[in-house]
């Protein structure tokens, strides 16, 4: 029996399952009480953390920008997300005219489940967990897949040509990230021999971000592009297409797509620190599960702040680019190094832990300076057009013209 | 191992029935005052012209296509990266084969022009 303070959850779920035991109740459905609970109080939790970090995010793009972010409603602008949400939750649902209404109502709801589903096989702790799926990896993949089939059913029911060339767009993003992703995901796989994610996090003496840090790259990189976030927002690139699929959504339905956003965002940061951060694993962890709650999610807020720092700094991509830089360097790259670690990993098997890191390490850094190599000399001899049209410059000594003004510069 | 499969299922229905009850309860307290100008097409004010479920590019058929072959390769790698701890250097240059095919169809498919934006 663990006391309270090493473990409360577990320590809770036992007295439960004692209690209900202790009144007669069947043991087959004393665990399905078990999981309904945990099930309601674990989505709820995530669903009720998408309101904190609306504001961390708000106010983090605001100081960002130098601007100050919501500072009125509360402390720091602590509650204005609550004012938000109720206030989309009080606006009208409009349903355009010729709207395929069931998938169009369907597709908000399965956005959302998609992302918290995720949330179902993650290792919160040595002990806390939802499920121990033995294929956890190939179950986050496939409920991610749920995400894109919202996206498709959003933008063709609309009834509107934006959402509908939106919709595949962001689809043809989603799916082609999903390759490296997928790829780079068979790393800790490989490293650790499960998909289990418990295990994958027990196997790493070594944070496998030490062991591949480049399959770490393009895994983060990808997964960023996968929720659709800055730099790889084309889904909502309001300049060119309205607002992709979600542009005939209003009212909490609209909000909905939101919330599934800003859920993904902290879930694969959190899938990040799982599979490359050693997820729960720190000092005392093993002892103290109650301690791996604060570990992992130390770990994966890093990276949340990470991805809110990347869209803070960079410019949207071109939709050319981001499929080239998927189609042309992660996925070639992703392939070559799975092959490139495969075999060097096999000649470590019997070596020590430091040589083991050292010589990856070394192999990764390698890999990478050839890849930086090849990427400028490819950018030099790309074809630089005959003549440059002369434009003037927006710098101050050009704005005004003397010759019109009559002002002498 | 199964009970864990009914975990999911319960937690599968807990995440479509929670944003689905608070869709519906919002529909109860949201007014509800429909016109048809409210329900036209949004197009940024401009009335839509023709069908509005239009013609597409072969160009996304062309990604998915590309998509689909490594999606079901890395499905199919899957399983050997979970044995390749166990596994000689035999079946470790199998798969390292099984790469490269697949890394020449990619650099095919890329010399054809299939992978570019138009």
């Amino acid at each position: 029996m663990t006391a309270f303070w090493q473990d409360p959850i577990t320590f809770l779920r036992l007295w439960l399952e004692n209690l209900l035991l202790f009144w007669g109740v069947p043991e087959g459905w004393v665990l399905v009480i078990r999981y309904t609970i945990g099930a309601v109080l674990l989505a709820t939790a995530a669903l009720l953390f998408v309101i904190l970090q609306l504001w961390l995010e708000r106010k983090l793009i605001g100081r960002l920008q130098d601007r100050l972010g919501p500072n009125r409603v509360g402390p720091w602008g602590l509650l204005q997300p609550i004012a938000d949400v109720l206030k989309i939750f009080t606006k009208e649902h409009i349903t355009p005219a010729g709207a395929d209404r069931v998938p169009f109502n369907l597709a908000p709801v399965l956005s959302v489940a998609a992302a918290l589903m995720v949330w179902a096989v993650v290792p919160f702790s040595a002990t806390v967990f939802g499920a121990e799926l033995n294929v956890g990896i190939l179950y986050l993949l496939a409920v991610g897949a749920i995400g894109e089939i919202a996206i498709i059913l959003a933008g063709w029911s609309s009834n509107n040509k934006y959402a509908l060339l939106g919709a595949l767009r962001t689809v043809a993003q989603l799916i082609s990230y999903s390759v490296p992703m997928t790829l780079s995901a068979l790393v800790p796989v490989m490293f650790s021999g499960s998909l289990n994610l418990n295990a994958i996090t027990r196997a790493q003496e070594v944070w496998f971000l030490f062991l591949a840090p480049l399959p770490a790259l393009i895994f983060l990189t990808a997964s960023v592009a996968e929720v659709g976030r800055a730099p790889f927002d084309l889904p909502e690139a309001e300049s060119e297409l309205v607002a992709g699929y979600s542009v005939e959504y209003s009212g909490l339905k609209f909000g909905f797509f939101y919330v599934a956003e800003f859920l993904k965002a902290f879930t694969v940061s959190l899938i990040f620190a799982v599979l490359f951060l050693g997820g729960w694993r720190g000092p005392g962890a093993e002892a103290y599960p109650v301690l791996g709650f604060v570990y992992l999610f130390l770990k994966s807020s890093a990276v949340y702040l990470l991805m809110i720092l990347l869209r803070g700094t960079l410019p949207r991509f071109r939709i050319d680019q981001v499929m080239d830089l998927n189609w042309k360097v992660f996925t070639p790259l992703a392939l070559l190094l799975l092959m490139i670690i495969a075999l060097v990993d096999y000649f470590l098997r019997g070596a020590l832990p430091l040589v083991r890191v050292m010589v990856l390490l070394g192999v990764n850094a390698l890999a990478y300076v050839i890849l930086d190599r090849l990427l400028s000399s490819r950018e030099r001899l790309r074809r630089q057009p005959v003549a440059q049209p002369v434009r003037p410059v927006a710098r101050p000594e050009n704005l005004i013209n003397p010759s019109e003004t009559g002002v002498a510069s | 191992m199964l009970s864990a499969w009914l975990y999911i299922g319960i937690f599968t229905l807990v995440a479509v029935a929670l944003p689905a009850i608070a869709i519906f309860l919002a529909g109860l307290l949201a007014p509800k005052k429909p016109n048809p100008i409210k329900e036209a097409t949004y197009e940024c004010g401009v009335e839509t012209v023709g069908p509005t479920w239009t013609q597409l590019r072969i160009q996304y058929y062309l990604f998915a296509l590309a998509f689909l072959i490594f999606d079901v390769e890395s499905v199919l790698l899957y399983p050997w990266a979970v044995a390749y701890q166990q596994l000689p250097l035999f079946a470790i240059v199998e798969a390292i084969i099984f790469l490269a095919i697949l890394l020449g169809g990619l650099f095919y498919a890329w010399r054809k022009g299939a992978l570019n934006w138009q």
